[in-house]
């Protein structure tokens, strides 16, 4: 295994596209390095995004935000404007893993394992998030929900990366929130993960509504439906009610130690109904 | 095989050293540089023995590649001491018995002082937290918790 560590995306596109054999990316080697020390994967090469500036930072731009791909779940949190603007996504992030874990997980590599599991992929989605994706043939932009096709399995071809996630602009009265349930308070992963992003009128009616969910399918789903039951409302009982139901109905779940099928799909009612509550709440209060 | 030449700096020292481009820096503190404070539990990024200091940021260093410490700062439990006078989270966690087996503590330790380093002054929920990722087998969390509050509050007395 070869080991190397480019400054700039060009040259980690290159590296990754000459390689022979199997190439990876390595980010905050969270999911990587478990891997590759169980001896299930075997690269021939290993690109460090670390040391390239660009993918490092996050930045306001277009009245949004560039998130690099390679930050990290503690940088996240630390940032106050993106807290404020975004505190569903900076929420999902933060779950991942514990304080050694955060100060490496990124968010490009929960994204980019293509768990059926990964909290912060639900709430960039349901955030509309896209992002940039640089490659042999340049670069093109991709919503994050066209990302992963299954467990493990994403669009990205070879020697292409992830280089940057792209938040848009906040109308006034918009907030999100990301809540998932696991069977203990720390340190495990989503039995389901629910993501929902709202915008509010003048009059506290739902005007837009993005939501997503994870573990409930072989990769995260946004749920149109759930949205639909949402906007238009004054997010009451009837229409959580409605959105739950339109939850549970997108549910293709697997039983395994974590939960089975009944209960997943229960919870993820339930998990749809309280994100949307507190998102609510949060919209009101004019963040 | 090829190695990499690596050069970084633990616990305020230049070191070099060659390693394989597959050993974490766990293996490499251990088995190459023969600071074997930092415990290997679980290889998995579960147990946070092997927490050291990347950066300024405590991680788990089973998850981190040799190769990565280039150009970095790196500290280890072996750094935590001053001489013979012991960090204060140290002596306190001697003192009210906060270690069984003690494969754990240096862990604890440096994950503690990442805490105390940025917060003084942490609630014990706040501890319990920062600490999810430390895991114990023998004690039972509570004297740990209490330890680490204690020695906070010694060093916001000082
Ligand atoms: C103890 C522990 C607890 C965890 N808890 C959680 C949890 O609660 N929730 C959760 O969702 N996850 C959890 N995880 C999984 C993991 O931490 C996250 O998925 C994390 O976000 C992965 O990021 P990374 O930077 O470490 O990825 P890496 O391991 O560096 O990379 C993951 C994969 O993505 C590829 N990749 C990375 N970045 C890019 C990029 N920019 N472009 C293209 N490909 C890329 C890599 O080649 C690799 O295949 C946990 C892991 C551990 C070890
Ligand atoms: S040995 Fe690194 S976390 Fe357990
Ligand atoms: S003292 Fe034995 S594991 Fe903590």
């Amino acid at each position: 295994m070869r080991y190397e560590a480019p400054r700039a995306i060009e040259e980690a596109v290159a590296l990754l596209a000459d390689a022979e054999g199997d190439a990876h990316v390595l980010a905050g080697g969270t999911d990587l390095l478990v891997l590759l020390r169980a001896g299930l994967v075997t690269p021939a090469l290993v690109v460090d995004i670390k040391h390239i500036e660009e993918m490092c930072e996050i930045a306001q731009a277009d009245g949004g935000f560039r998130i690099g791909a390679a930050v990290t779940g503690a940088e996240f949190g630390e940032h106050a404007e993106l807290k404020r603007a975004w505190p569903g996504v900076v929420e999902a992030m933060e779950l991942v893993g514990s304080t050694q874990i955060q100060g490496r997980a990124t968010a490009g590599g929960n994204l980019c394992n293509a768990s059926p599991a990964a909290d912060c992929v639900p709430a960039m989605i349901a955030a509309g998030a896209t992002c940039t994706i640089a490659g042999p043939a340049g670069r093109r932009e991709m919503a994050v929900e066209d990302i992963a096709t299954g467990p493990g399995e994403t669009v990205l071809g070879k020697g292409e990366i992830v280089v940057d996630f792209l938040l848009p602009p906040r109308p006034p009265r918009s907030a999100d929130a990301y809540l998932r349930l696991i069977p203990r308070t720390e340190m495990d992963i989503a039995v389901v993960g629910a993501g929902v992003n709202l915008t509010l009128d003048d009059d506290g009616l739902c005007k837009d509504a993005r939501v997503a969910l994870c573990a409930i399918a072989p990769r995260v789903l946004r749920v149109a439906e759930v949205a639909d039951a949402l906007i238009g409302s004054a997010i009451d009982d009837a229409a959580l009610e409605l959105a739950a139901a339109a939850a549970r109905a997108a549910c293709q779940p697997i039983d395994d130690k974590r939960g089975t099928v009944e209960y997943r799909t229960k919870i993820a009612g339930v998990l749809v109904r309280r994100a949307a509550l507190i998102a609510k709440q949060r919209a009101g209060n004019g963040s | 095989m090829i190695k990499d030449h690596v050069s970084t700096t633990i616990n305020g020292e230049p070191v070099e050293f060659l390693c394989d481009p597959r050993q974490t820096l766990l293996d490499v503190l251990r088995d190459e540089l023969n600071l074997t404070g930092s415990k290997e539990g679980c290889s998995s990024g579960d147990c946070g023995a092997c927490s050291v200091m990347l950066d300024g940021r405590v991680v788990c260093s089973c998850l981190v590649l040799g190769a990565e410490a280039e150009g970095r700062e790196v500290e280890t439990i072996e750094g935590m001491a001053q001489g013979e006078t012991l960090h204060p989270l140290q002596r306190v966690f001697l003192e009210e018995a906060a270690l069984q087996c003690g494969i754990c503590t240096p862990g604890f330790l440096v994950a503690a002082k990442a805490l105390l380093d940025r917060n003084p002054d942490p609630t014990e929920t706040e501890v319990r937290y920062w600490l999810a990722g430390n895991l114990c087998r023998c004690t039972g969390y509570d004297k740990i918790v209490r330890s680490v509050l204690d020695a906070a509050a010694e060093m916001r007395g000082k």
